[in-house]
């Protein structure tokens, strides 16, 4: 049973780890722009480009 | 990646930020010719284009104002307005708020439920006391922080007396809570943290979900306010002017408005005399004369010279924001069943509290012990939850409403669907309605170089005509030649010198029935002569509406010819030459005969007959007084919007009783096994969220067939 110690832990980590992340996508505006991120990639990379 | 312009804070000390709403994007193409249209501009350091609010985010030097951004848009072919809040609305935080809790619960429930599947396979012992003390570690927190917005709700409900949904929702996780603590300590076999915070995962998903979807809904509101001058010149007792912002502008105030200026607020021409375009309010398309005594609204653009306005009525009092509240309203309107829905809520919420109650105490009587009465009591409360029924009808009608602001169409009142699925007889308007009600140029006589001229000049002004005419040409593809020293001249046109040669866009001297103006170009002149064309989907609009088994007649004020000749080209039965009391007359009939109907129309003369209507549609370019009449308002020039209304409203209605039917059969099912004591707090947790979602799940039907 003692392999719990390690993984009752791991998997709190990991759990912990998403939902940082998904604090961070939503601080840094990620969810802002949902439609214009999916019509994005649609746009030409122009040569004068910076 | 194809970011050319990514807004850093750190370094926007000495750069100002403006935000503005630009209605017409809408694809990729028109993102790029935007941000990159607008880097070019000088000064402009960062562009950022966010589709989903229409805004673009410009961060520039402090040489540039909002007036320049949306004049070199506007030079790109874009209309623009700059919003008047930077931050964000409050819905949005309240979205926000909503995902993060949801996230917290949702990372709650899955390590719990990752501890209870243990526990439920046998784990027992000091191990399953081991995972009890993990899961209530973890449920605490997560229940303090993802239960406030149940919490706050509940206790401001009590507060005043009341209570609502959120007070047995409240009171069961607490419970639920205390009793698995309880239970925990004593080292106890049961502990329920898994579904307590399962029920606030899932009942947090669908508030979330309902937040977003009115969010999206209010975007454009902020939108129409935004037309709104957003400060004016107040003249001082000593005569000079200061500038003063549109929410702190009084009645009573003399104001002076610059030709070009739009009004920050309503009033009365006290001196001066100059032409409005009033089209935001009016729909009318013709420069509106004003002289001393003239009544003006707010969001009315002065096009000639400057005149003096004493304020009547400021901020919230206007015209315009009274419309832009109505439009609010829709959000929390109350149709007939939401009403009979909350009724229901409202009595069901306090026998869900004597129910659990009476649970307690019939178990604590008939010998069962302390505990288990206590646990029979909770899940009674948890699955007696009126969630699902609560949520039958708005569920639908948001979902619903918002499938049709993106077809553009917005429902005003919930009750409108309801109205509108009924109606059986659509009766149209003609100006502004079947057609587009705005001036549309005769370009055929043209060349390529002098549609390069004209819309060059007609770029540079803001008279309707010009606007008219720059748009057709826009939409033409053409190019602006660059022009040198252009004027205008008010009420007489535009001058401006191509190379040399002196070009000029003026009033046309025939001043007959139709709308016209000249082009010269050196010594050629044109005539421009504008129409009133149809809407482009006329015809299949009313195909979509007979195959719905509507029926479509014409109903126009104007006179019988012109109504003859759109009635012929449509097939309709059409009836001109209409006062508003006959428009009138005509619906009681049609009502006396049983029949529902639907009135569509724009113009001042159809405000009694869209109010007297079972249901009514006004287009975006109608007068304010029409607006508020409508029960819905479709923008944009597809007339099609109209039958997706009905045919939405149909589906919404099915859905509706759908939603009822779901909600009470749970309910009839489930609580006579949790009054039985069959069911524990985990499995009414379950129950009661799963009989919510289903409800919300077969709302979100609504999204893809509207689509």
């Amino acid at each position: 049973m003692s392999i719990l110690i390690y993984l009752i832990p791991i998997a709190l980590g990991a759990g912990a780890i998403g939902l940082a992340a998904f604090f961070w996508a939503m601080q840094n505006g990620q969810f802002e722009d949902l439609d214009g991120a999916a019509s994005r990639i649609l746009i030409d990379e122009e040569e004068d480009e910076r | 990646m194809n970011a050319p312009a990514r807004i850093d804070r750190a370094d926007a000390l000495h750069s100002a930020e403006t935000r503005l709403v630009v209605p017409a994007m809408r694809c990729a193409g028109c993102m790029a010719r935007i941000e990159r249209g607008l880097c070019k501009v000088e000064g402009v350091e960062a562009a950022r284009v966010n589709l989903s609010a229409k805004q673009v985010l410009v961060r520039h030097g402090p040489g540039l104002d909002e007036t320049d951004l949306a004049e070199a848009l506007r030079a790109i072919g874009f209309e623009a307005q700059p919003v008047t809040a930077t931050p964000p609305p409050p819905d949005d935080a309240e979205t926000r708020h909503l995902l993060r809790a949801l996230a917290v619960a949702g990372f709650g429930m899955m390590n719990i439920m990752l501890l209870s599947v243990s526990v439920w396979s046998g784990a027992a012992g000091v191990t399953r006391d081991l995972f009890h003390w993990i899961s209530a570690l973890i449920a605490l927190p997560v229940i303090l922080y993802s239960g406030r917005p149940f919490f706050a709700s509940a206790l401001a409900a009590l507060r005043h007396g009341r209570t609502n949904m959120d007070v047995p929702i409240s009171i069961g996780v607490l419970l639920a809570s205390g009793l698995s603590l309880y239970e925990t300590a004593t080292g106890g076999a049961h502990a329920y943290f898994d579904g307590a915070v399962m029920l606030l995962f899932f009942l947090l998903a669908g508030r979330a979900l309902d937040a977003a979807m009115r969010g999206r809904m209010r975007a454009g509101i902020g939108a129409l306010l935004s037309r709104m001058g957003r400060s004016a010149g107040v003249i001082q007792p000593d005569g000079s002017i200061r500038r003063v912002a549109a929410a702190q502008l009084e009645p009573g105030m003399l104001m002076l408005v610059a030709a070009g200026e739009a009004l920050a607020a309503d009033g009365v021409v006290e001196k001066g005399t100059s032409a409005l375009d009033n089209a935001m309010l009016t729909g009318e398309s013709r420069p509106e004369p004003v002289s001393v005594g003239s009544s003006v609204h707010a969001g009315a653009v002065n096009l000639l010279s400057p005149v003096q306005v004493r304020i009547t009525a400021a901020a919230h009092a206007t015209a315009l924001a009274g419309i832009a509240r109505l439009m609010d309203d829709a959000g929390q309107s109350r149709s007939r069943y939401v009403r009979i829905a909350d009724r229901a809520s409202r009595l069901y919420a306090p026998a869900v509290h004597s129910l659990a109650a009476l649970a307690f105490v019939g178990w604590m009587l008939a010998g069962a012990g302390l505990h288990q009465a206590l646990t029979i009591a909770i899940a009674v409360l948890i699955i007696t939850c009126p969630c699902a029924l609560g949520l039958a009808v708005p569920a639908a009608q948001v979902v619903a409403t918002n499938a049709l602001v993106r077809r553009g169409l917005l429902v005003k009142d919930g009750s409108a669907l309801e109205r509108l699925a009924e109606v059986d007889v659509a009766l149209f308007d003609k100006t502004g309605t079947l057609t587009l009600g705005e001036p549309r140029p005769d370009l055929s006589g043209l060349d390529a170089e002098a549609r390069g001229v004209a819309l060059a000049l007609a770029q540079s002004s803001r008279h309707p005509l010009s606007r008219g005419l720059a748009g057709a040409l826009q939409r033409e593809g053409t190019a602006p030649v660059a022009l040198a020293d252009v004027r205008e001249e008010s009420g007489v046109g535009l001058t401006a010198s191509w190379g040399g040669v002196p070009v000029a866009l003026t009033r046309s001297s025939a001043a007959g029935e139709e709308l016209a103006c000249v082009l010269t170009i050196g010594h050629r002149a044109h005539e421009l002569r504008f129409a009133d064309p149809l809407r482009e989907d006329v015809a299949a609009t009313l195909a979509a509406l007979g195959e719905q088994r509507i029926e479509a007649r014409i109903l126009s004020g104007d006179r019988e010819s012109a109504v003859a000749s759109a009635a012929r080209k449509l097939g309709l039965p059409a009836r001109g030459d209409t006062g508003p009391a006959e428009k009138l007359q005509v619906l009681e009939e049609l009502k006396a005969q049983g029949r529902h109907p639907l009135m569509v129309g724009d113009g001042l003369n159809d405000g009694p007959a869209l109010a007297a209507a079972h249901a009514s549609i006004a287009p975006g370019t109608a007068s304010d007084v029409s607006q508020q009449a409508a029960d819905a308002v479709f923008i944009g020039e597809r007339l099609m919007p109209v039958a997706a209304a009905v045919g939405v409203a149909r589906r919404t209605m099915r859905i509706v009783r759908q939603n009822f039917a779901l909600a009470i059969g749970y309910n009839l099912f489930a609580v006579p096994l949790a009054l039985a004591g069959l069911v524990t707090p985990l499995v009414a947790a379950i129950a009661m969220s799963t009989s919510s979602l289903i409800v919300v799940a077969n709302s979100l039907r609504l999204a893809r067939m509207a689509r």
